[in-house]
């Protein structure tokens, strides 16, 4: 079964991959039996409200998305790696130091803080898979409050932001080796010399959530790609899949993907933090490095056929299911089985010291869900659901345990599929990353939309479809057009969080903060200007600010509306500034009024039957 | 009835039971000190849940933790009136002084009273009763006539409706009075019926 490759999956990759305009009639074979009523399972009045969040990664456009579920309407954008005109984000003094020198991001898997195996509603943690960065919004007020990064030793962190169980760490990887520490030169050819790959484990913060540097695990320069962490009899363990177990480092379509299997990685973050703790580690970078060579029982690693992408652990935290692109399995490894393999140290060698677990002595089945398999959720109810990429499709399949007809054929498991437009990516159902999925939706994320929309030119959007999986076989429902691009998302049940409205005013402690327009005005300070600047309906005070042609002018706005929706902004004409404030935020802007002129300065949220009279000048005398 | 039986009528004791009524009727009068008085609410499209404050003896407590005060301050400086603010109100200051001097007064009544205490202390407290009313609506009335004339919109001076509902431009406002009221309220009649009571039993 796992050698059954080649003719098959060639000719797949080209028919799902490059030749999409064969993939069938748009809707012709997923309409639902009726449309009324996946119309009225979808349809949320005016007014209404949905039952879920849909938090998704915008992927390239450096933002996370959120949706409602099930109508599938965007609600909201929260800026995370890129500058966001419409909040102001990346124009004030404290968003601009967040982002530092970059304009985007790569915004790739969203990951919920958990409490004991499930959402606690805290925080949502985004990796930027380009920069080395991870951030963290808060969902009191649904901001990003930290970009922790460039991460040290890691590049490209693709396989993050997997969240252990009480938040303990989220998972960061190298998915490009690189030599360490970062900035060493060494020629590509010196590849698998020279180059590392790493994975690692960001510690947060209990109380505030900030992010730190946990632990890192020096690799061989695999491509370390996605991510999973334990619970229950895995609970202290996470996994990553890999490819290129051939090191190779050019042309990799090729030269990576000749093995017929490649590694995951399984880490006892437990003996990692222990390591780190006991100071049996390297130094690299800066940070604490445990060389898996020489600090053992941290690092093991199995092979998985073939080119493997997702991997991901069960609720119960005992099946551990890894997907390889380039054979039409899903592989089923038993955690207890591995536990009891590294005890009896039952591994069949190793690659630089790192012991490799015999793939027999693990394995429960290889699951046939068909081509392309890429990732797997779970809906607590003992099912699995992995998106088939080539086959552009939705594979439901039944968890271990199985009878021994199953086992006999592994094809009697799998027991609905659903066609999807078009190759899907990633696929999210409700909670399948604790220990009690919700179940009832499932989300599939895919990477074309051709011919499912109204024409809007080249550049086309992705498509997410949401389908039932209430019933024995799934039903397809809706369909909405996504921002590119999403990679993963997160189903979080409305009721499990109440963000605020408002930034309740005892709460600002900002020295700059004005709520009257008496402590409003502008102060001077050679040529430093400092304008405390009070927002409030329909009024910028002051609305008359002088300055000299090379003063330095820092804006203190207040917005002193208490009031939901109530938000103010400012920008100023041609200056590039936009600043956007809440009710009771203030916010910091800095510039140098360089040319003499006049320039009106505005409030850029529409906010009140005076809006266009909310506004004022900035008058720059010449020196 | 003569002027001597007059006197006579006004110098008979309380009976006990008429005691025990003006006793009750200064514990409803007490917790009309801590109860709220009066709700007036803004409705409007944009506000469905409502802009609310609450009128007590002491003080004023606007809805969604005092934010609704500020915020109907800064609707109202659009059609010029004056801000709503919580120390404007002297009456605040006088009114739980004065519940207190009635208090004290029925205390007094029901360890020494004779009817004609009851009748002083009725005469008084109906006067700070509609003095105290009076005061309230002449301030609504304040509000809603006293508009700046350089403020953004002009409207007509309005009356804010004192029990009931009206539109005001695109809000529905709505006045009702509430527990406390109705507690200040009954102090009346049951001054009243302890005289009854001790003029039936006397009989």
């Amino acid at each position: 079964m796992t050698r059954q490759l080649p003719t098959l999956m060639i000719g797949g990759l080209i028919a799902g991959g490059l030749a999409l305009a064969g993939c069938g009639a748009p809707g012709s074979d997923t309409a639902p039996a009726s449309d009324a009523s996946a119309a009225s399972q979808t349809y949320v009045p005016p007014g209404g409200l949905d039952e879920y969040y849909l938090f998704y990664s915008g992927g390239h456009s450096g933002q996370v998305y959120v949706a409602g579920l099930p109508s599938m309407r965007h609600i909201a954008t929260i800026p995370v790696f890129a500058p966001y005109p419409a909040t102001g984000y990346g124009f004030d003094e404290e968003t601009k130091a967040m982002l530092g020198d970059y304009t985007w991001g790569d915004v790739h898997h969203p990951g919920l803080s958990q409490t004991d195996g499930l959402y606690d509603g805290r925080w949502l943690f985004v990796n930027d898979n380009a920069n080395n960065r991870v951030a963290r919004i808060d969902l009191r007020d649904f901001k990003t409050k930290q970009i922790f990064g460039p991460i040290p030793n890691s590049s490209g962190t693709h396989g993050s932001s997997f969240v252990t169980e009480n938040t303990e760490y989220v998972l960061v990887a190298t998915r490009f080796s690189v030599p360490l520490p970062t900035g060493r030169y060494a020629p590509p050819s010196a590849y698998a010399d020279e180059f590392s790959g790493m994975v690692s484990g960001l510690r947060v913060d209990p109380e505030t959530g900030t992010l730190s540097v946990g632990w890192q695990v020096l690799t061989p320069p695999f491509n370390w790609d996605l991510g999973s962490t334990g619970k229950g009899p895995s609970s202290g363990w996470a996994f990553w899949t890999s490819y290129n177990s051939e090191m190779a480092y050019e042309t990799l379509e090729a030269t990576s993907t000749q093995a017929d299997r490649d590694y995951a990685a399984i880490v006892n973050w437990r003996a990692a933090e222990q390591a780190v703790r006991e100071g049996r580690t390297r130094t690299i970078g800066g940070v604490p490095v445990i060389d898996p060579a020489e600090t053992s029982g941290v690092l093991y690693f199995v092979g998985v056929p073939k080119s493997p992408h997702g991997i991901d652990t069960d609720p119960s935290g005992r099946w551990i299911v890894a997907s390889g692109k380039l054979q039409p399995v899903a592989t089923v490894f038993d955690f207890e089985k591995i536990l009891t393999a590294i005890e009896n140290r039952d591994f069949e060698g190793d690659v630089r010291g790192v012991p490799v677990i015999r793939y027999e002595a693990v394995v429960e089945g290889e699951v046939p869900v068909g081509l392309g398999p890429l990732h797997t959720q779970f809906d607590g109810q003992g099912n699995a659901y992995t998106s088939l990429f080539i086959e552009s499709a939705v594979a439901k399949w039944r968890l271990p345990p199985w009878s021994a007809e199953d086992r006999a054929d592994l094809n009697r498991v799998v027991t609905d599929k659903i066609t999807v437009h078009h190759n899907i990516g990633h696929l999210v159902v409700g909670g399948s990353d604790t220990k009690a999925p919700y179940g009832r939706y499932l989300v599939a994320m895919n990477k074309l939309s051709k011919g499912r929309h109204v024409p809007v030119g080249p550049s086309q959007p992705e498509t997410s479809q949401l389908i039932d999986i209430t019933g024995s076989t799934m039903t397809m429902l809706y369909e909405a057009f996504t921002e590119p691009e999403p990679h993963f998302a997160q189903i979080l049940k409305a009721d499990a969080i109440a963000p605020i409205e408002v930034y309740p005013r005892a709460e600002n402690t900002d020295p700059n903060a004005v709520w009257t327009a008496a402590e409003a005005g502008v102060s001077r300070s050679g040529n430093q200007v400092t304008v405390k600047m009070l927002a409030i309906r329909s009024r910028l005070v002051p609305d008359i600010v002088e300055v000299t042609a090379g003063d330095e002018v820092t804006i203190h706005l207040t917005n002193a509306e208490q009031t939901t929706d109530m938000i103010h902004g400012l920008g100023i004409g041609g200056h590039n500034i936009n600043v956007i404030v809440d009710p009771g935020e203030t916010k910091t802007v800095r510039f140098r009024a360089t040319e003499p002129g006049v320039f009106p300065f505005y409030c850029t949220n529409f906010c009140s039957a005076l809006h266009q009279e909310m506004s004022g000048y900035l008058a720059v005398k010449p020196r | 009835m003569s002027v001597s039986s007059l006197q006579r009528f006004l110098d008979r004791p309380l009976s006990l039971r008429a005691r025990l009524v003006v006793f009750v009727g200064v514990v409803v009068l007490a917790a009309g000190a801590f109860l709220p008085l009066w709700r007036i609410q803004l409705v409007a499209p944009q506000y469905a849940e409502g802009l609310t404050l609450e009128i007590y003896a002491h003080s004023i407590e606007a809805g969604n933790d005092g934010q609704d005060l500020q915020e109907i301050n800064t609707l109202n400086h659009y059609i010029g009136m004056k801000p709503i603010h919580e120390a404007d109100f002297v009456e605040m200051q006088w009114i739980p002084f004065a519940i207190g001097v009635f208090a004290l007064l029925g205390l007094r009544a029901v360890a020494i009273g004779r009817i004609g205490s009851l009748v002083d202390l009725g005469v008084l407290f109906s006067y700070f009763a509609i003095f105290s009313l009076g005061a309230f609506a002449y301030r609504l009335y304040t509000y809603g006539h006293d508009l700046d004339p350089s403020a953004p919109m002009t409207i007509e001076p309005f009356m804010p409706v004192l029990v009931g509902r009206q539109q005001i431009a695109n809000f529905v406002q709505t006045s009702v009075p509430l527990s406390g009221s109705i507690c200040l309220a009954l102090f009346l009649p049951m001054l009243v019926g302890a005289i009854w009571l001790t003029v039936r039993e006397d009989t």
